[in-house]
């Protein structure tokens, strides 16, 4: 497989501009901005399958195609870097180790869009990574590749980096876009879509830092050539960031439809599971989406379809492994917690009741539980799912529609073990 | 509106943050951030001072200080620990070294030691999950904890002061 993200991962200067440069880097921003026009990078993207690598999974080239040209209003990119979905690390290493691949697709996109203003949206929390993509935006602007008449063209692009503070919320992309606009990061009502009314109420794009990766690779290669990766509905390479119980922890980029249990097992990947032990459980694409048993792992592929059928979903690509030793109720209750925390509080549903959900799960998980909670937290689930104006409700729902029913006994037995 | 609240330094910064955007009020949360970044928090005179500066009324400048959780409403200690707990580093014992820091520094969550010298909080994730048990440290993540490695951080942290 040929590597798309992380090929220069690991080669000497390869988070500054002239080691990207050494790296076959820019080559493609520049094809773009001085031979391409707009429809011809979007219909190539298109045509290469790429979908969004945020957890959507949502096809990036016609995402692209929505924005309307016509509007007489400046269109806007926004760069999802907001990463916070427990499991998920994987962006953070793009940042670090290949910045200006990021700042390359870009100016892609832009050029795409016909966008003469893109943001970065970073979390607050990453302090280190956000000073190395302002390093590159700035070197990326002294040679001339940001900024007026790009690469010797008349094209402009100004890229402002911005940081959140400390909201989950603001990786889904109109929370991100309120932020952006200084408010809380409180998701919007859709319609109207972003791509009609984004930020500042013009057309807006907002894409994963991951998807805006894989983009100069195929304006190089071309579509059919990222094809030749991954499966037919889930063509390419995907990054996945591996933790949990298992020998390597990390981010490593596979082809999509990869065994779950050869990316969990081999050496080159996950290792196996750490001290000998056995797995008893995986949550596939980050913290919100249902949890495999050790049993439903096996002959499951990596990518949207497979993952799709076992009940679960690829996500954000954010594994969480989890050995024999495991206590499942607690893992439950922790994830109860975020999602209670990270509520924006906008919708009832979402407010009250992942708020409700931990508070049963605490006292489940303190040995204080009442069998018929088990039922309860079904029902609360019931009602928090697709109801809200986001999927942050949905997010919680999922844990608890899988973890409860597939380890009944281990919570039957949490709630027996206090009565008895 | 008085400029003698901050620096020069970030004074230049706030302005300079507010010409990268469009709109004005888009520079709260950079804005907040620098003036956190001089003063450890943002108290209601910082608060009086970014509504004018970026011409907002001062409740957006609140909402925008209670939602996002980073922001300090109160004084904090010289060193602010944040560990996370969630579950990537709850697996790999992320709560002991949280309950660690906590005992060490006679803390409950979100207290502050009588010496200003350290906060204790527990966060949620942070995106070092495969290099758990973690927490982030003013703004450097400190990785791969070990309750032995907690003690001689405090140590260090306490010998520089």
């Amino acid at each position: 497989m040929e590597k798309v993200i992380t090929r220069n991962w690991g080669k000497p200067g390869s988070a500054t501009i002239d080691g990207a440069i050494a790296n076959g880097g820019y080559k493609a921003a520049e094809k773009a901005v001085k031979e391409l026009d707009s429809k011809t990078i979007i219909e190539t993207v298109k045509a290469s399958g790429l979908r969004g690598r945020g957890g959507a999974g949502f096809p990036t080239g016609l995402k692209w195609s929505f924005v309307p040209q016509d509007t007489g209003k400046p269109i806007y990119l926004c760069v999802n870097a907001d990463e916070s979905e427990p499991g998920t690390f994987k962006d953070r290493f793009i940042m670090e180790n290949d910045p200006h691949m990021l700042v390359e697709g870009v100016i892609i996109a832009s050029k795409a869009l016909n966008c003469h203003h893109a943001f970065i949206y970073i979390r607050g929390e990453f302090f280190q990574q956000t000073k190395i993509v302002k390093q590159a935006v700035k070197e990326a602007y002294a040679k001339g590749f940001l900024g007026k008449g790009i690469f010797g063209s008349d094209y402009e692009l100004k890229v402002t980096v911005h940081n959140g503070f400390g909201a989950y919320i603001c990786g889904e992309e109109t929370g991100l876009i309120n932020s952006l606009e200084g408010k809380k990061g409180q998701p919007r009502i859709k319609p109207p879509f972003p791509a009609v009314s984004g930020l500042y109420n013009c057309p807006t794009v907002v894409n994963n830092v991951e998807s805006l990766c894989a983009v100069p690779w195929i304006i190089n290669n071309g579509a059919d050539a990222y094809k030749k990766t991954g499966t037919e509905k889930s063509p390419g390479t995907k990054l996945f960031s591996v933790s949990g119980h298992v020998n390597r922890p990390g981010v490593y980029e596979i082809p999509l439809g990869l065994p779950l249990t050869t990316f969990i097992n081999d050496p080159a990947w996950a290792g196996g599971i750490w001290k000998g032990r056995k797995l008893k459980a995986c949550i596939p694409g980050g913290s919100s989406v249902p949890v495999l048993t050790a049993p439903q792992c096996e002959g499951v592929n990596l990518d949207y379809e497979s993952l799709a059928a076992a009940g679960t979903m690829l996500g954000s690509g954010g594994m969480i492994v989890m050995d024999e030793t495991t206590d499942m109720v607690h893992m439950l209750k922790i994830l109860a917690h975020f999602y209670a925390h990270e509520s924006c509080g906008q919708c009832t549903p979402c407010r009250t009741g992942t708020h409700w959900a931990y508070e049963v799960m605490s006292r489940i998980d303190a040995g204080e539980g009442r069998m018929e909670d088990l039922d309860l937290l079904i029902r609360i689930a019931d009602g928090m799912a697709g109801q809200t104006i986001c999927v942050l409700a949905d997010a919680l729902a999922m844990p608890i529609k899988s973890f409860v029913p597939k380890f009944r006994a281990e919570f039957e037995a949490k709630i027996k073990r206090k009565a008895a | 509106m008085s400029d003698a609240l901050f620096s020069d330094e970030t004074l230049r910064q706030m302005k300079s943050a507010i010409e990268e955007y469009p709109s004005r009020a888009s520079a709260i949360l950079p804005v907040l951030q620098l003036a956190q970044k001089e003063k450890g928090w943002i108290s209601p005179e910082t608060i009086r001072f970014a509504s004018e500066l970026v011409g907002v009324p001062e409740s957006r400048v609140v909402e925008c200080v209670t939602f996002y959780t980073m922001f300090n409403q109160q004084p904090v200690g010289k060193y602010e620990i944040n560990v996370c707990t969630n579950i990537s580093c709850a697996l790999v014992g992320g709560e002991e070294i949280y309950g660690h820091f906590c005992k060490k520094l006679g803390l409950k969550n979100n207290e502050t030691t009588k010496d200003g010298l350290f906060t204790v909080r527990h966060v949620e994730c942070l995106a070092s999950c495969g290099s758990g048990p973690m927490a982030l440290v003013n703004d450097e993540y400190i990785e791969h904890l070990t309750t032995e490695k907690v003690d001689q951080l405090i140590e260090e942290w306490r010998r520089k002061g």
